[in-house]
């Protein structure tokens, strides 16, 4: 396996860690993204605008800094890397669970935005039109909300997949770089630029990354011109 | 049994309703801006009222005094929108059973075979929402409305989108679901012509307010309730049984208690009721029986008002054997005939004026 593609164990393990590390952050900050824009995109309260700053503080922060606020309260001893320690087994530091939250943190405002953007989109009337049928709020969210805005939510999904695959600041700041453990493709890219020799693995991974990065495009046209397919009734 | 008591306060507009109507379909009429469409989004829960009641059937919907209010999706009330309103993403077989899966069970008195029979949409089941025509839209969205198996339907305005031939299209089917289906139906409209011939009652909306409820002939003979830009629409609106066919000069003879009138030949079996709409500027008024006049229907009755409509304008309101019609005639002819309430005069009707209540009659 190690043979694959020329790849050595550290390269590949890169390469499987980044994935993974993208696939889990995509995939857990989904419910929460999609609440998140749904109150930012439908909810009249105070605080809003305040909310809406908090979830785009990752976009506009510099990674170090994002990354430092992570290893303070999600660390070893800071308090919610303790609560879910102690409650809910999951460690967060100097482990790829620590590097998907990090690439999560970083992706939401990404994620956010595009889910919000086709939530506001879409029609309140086909909404008002289902409750009318008898469907409850959860009914007509579930059957008509949701599947309506699932091109933006698919896009917000890739986005953070990509982000997640090039994050670098905030992961390095929060988990370090550790061969196996929390060294994706950036850093890995950049180790090996950092040692003599390196650069023909760099290129590899390089190579690795674009090529991935393409795929999550053209699957994503793809899966939204199949949508669009479907919806003109095909 | 609907009976509504509501008001509402939108921006500048305020609509205080209130109205009570059993009739198998209540027609609820006015100009644009009127509030109808206030009304039915009230009845139908999307907006609440600011005070006062709501019940079908003795079922109470909304209720400020007792702070009653059902959300939308628990009053089982069908809507028909203006605009359809199909889910672009569900083709129309789904579309239609949307409503049904949320009914109760021991509620779905719908059928979807007999539904989908009924408003001749079969062939169209397997298609989404985008592939359809505005008139087969709009059966679509009645059919969903009807399977959800409710307890009234509310159609707001469901042809306006529509061109006349479409229009013509989904009026029998309007017909068929008011006569077969036994469902109350709320339907808001500011044609006369689509309320002429659909309504058997009518509540007549004017900014905000009940202007006058009743049956649908009452209603639609007072020329003076309908909005303005629809005036000449109205007139009376008979019940009348066929009576007889002439082939030769393909002409059918309707009867009422007002007498017989003579029609362009309806396509209609004999002994069938039909609902005849004489437009009151269609209809002329002569003190003698005239001779040697193209005019084949002849009505005798008595003057029972005239009222003034504009300065130079009468509605003459002619009691013919107990059912009323409607001539509308200047000031000028009015004093020159002497009209006094309570002589006797003759109601004169061209044939090719005449058709059945609705749309044929205004195309004719």
């Amino acid at each position: 396996m190690t043979d694959w593609l020329g790849l050595g164990p550290d390269e590949w393990s890169a390469v499987n860690l980044s994935l993974r590390i993208a696939f889990w952050a995509t995939l857990a900050s989904l419910p929460f993204g999609i609440l998140i824009a749904l109150v930012l995109a439908r909810g009249r309260f105070p605080g809003r605008i305040l909310l809406d700053g908090l979830v785009h503080l990752p976009l506009i922060m510099p990674p170090v800094v994002t990354g430092y606020l992570l290893l303070l309260s999600f660390g070893a001893k800071g308090p919610a890397g303790a609560f879910f320690e102690d409650y809910l087994g999951i460690t967060f530091s100097f482990r790829w669970t620590g590097a998907a939250l990090a690439c999560a943190v970083m992706g939401f405002p990404l994620m956010v935005r595009a889910i919000r953007l086709s939530l506001e989109a879409v029609d309140r009337k086909l909404e008002a039109a289902a409750s009318t049928l008898g469907a409850s709020r959860i009914w007509v969210f579930a059957t008509v909300t949701l599947p309506l805005a699932l091109p933006g939510i698919l896009a917000g999904m890739i986005l953070a997949f990509a982000k997640a695959m090039g994050e670098f600041g905030a992961t390095i700041t929060f988990v370090s770089n550790i061969p196996g453990e929390t060294q994706t493709l950036p850093t890995a890219i950049y180790t090996f630029l950092q040692v003599p020799g390196g650069e023909s693995a760099a290129i590899r991974l390089t190579v690795i990354s674009i090529a991935i990065s393409m795929a999550a495009l053209v699957g994503s046209e793809l899966l939204a011109r199949r949508i669009a397919r479907r919806r003109e009734g095909a | 049994m609907l009976s509504v008591d509501v008001t509402r306060r939108l921006g500048d507009f305020t609509l205080e309703a209130s109205f009570e109507s059993a009739g198998k379909l209540t027609a609820l009429f006015g100009a644009s801006g009127s509030g109808k469409t206030t009304l039915v989004n009230l009845i139908a829960g999307l907006i609440r009222p600011d005070s006062g009641r709501i019940a079908v059937n003795g079922r109470t919907l909304a209720d400020t005094d007792s702070r009653v209010l059902l959300p939308a999706s628990k009053r089982r009330i069908g809507y028909v929108f203006q605009d359809a309103r199909l889910f672009p993403h569900l083709t129309v077989a789904q579309n239609l059973r949307y409503g049904r899966f949320f009914a109760p069970r021991g509620e779905r008195y719908a059928d979807f075979d007999a539904v989908v029979d009924l408003l001749g949409i079969g062939p169209v089941l397997g298609r989404r929402p985008e592939r359809l025509s505005g008139g087969e839209k709009q059966r679509v969205a009645i059919g969903r409305a009807l399977l959800a198996s409710p307890r009234l339907i509310l159609m707001d305005e469901p042809l306006a989108s529509l061109d006349e031939a479409r229009k013509g299209e989904i009026l029998p089917y309007v017909e068929r679901l008011r006569d077969e289906a036994g469902i109350p139906i709320v339907y808001v409209s500011h044609s006369v012509a689509e309320v002429s011939r659909l309504a058997t009652d009518v509540v007549v909306m004017r900014e905000g307010k009940v202007a006058a409820a009743g049956p649908a002939a009452a209603i639609l003979s007072r020329l003076d309730l309908l909005p303005a830009d629809e005036m000449g629409e109205g007139g009376a609106v008979l019940e009348m049984r066929v009576s007889g066919h002439d082939q030769v000069f393909g002409v059918s003879r309707l009867r009422s208690a007002a007498g017989e009138i003579i029609v362009p030949r309806m396509a209609a079996t004999l002994g069938t009721m039909i609902r005849v709409r004489l437009r009151a500027r269609d209809v002329m008024v002569a003190t003698e029986k005239p001779v040697g006049l193209s005019a084949q229907n002849v009505l005798a009755g008595t003057l029972a008002a005239l009222e003034p409509v504009t300065d130079n304008m009468f509605d003459a309101r002619i009691d013919c054997g107990g059912e009323i019609i409607v001539a509308r005639i200047t000031k000028l002819s009015a004093v020159r005939l002497r009209l006094e309430p309570g002589q006797g005069v003759f109601a004169v009707v061209k044939t090719v004026s005449v058709g059945p209540a609705g749309l044929a009659a205004a195309a004719s």
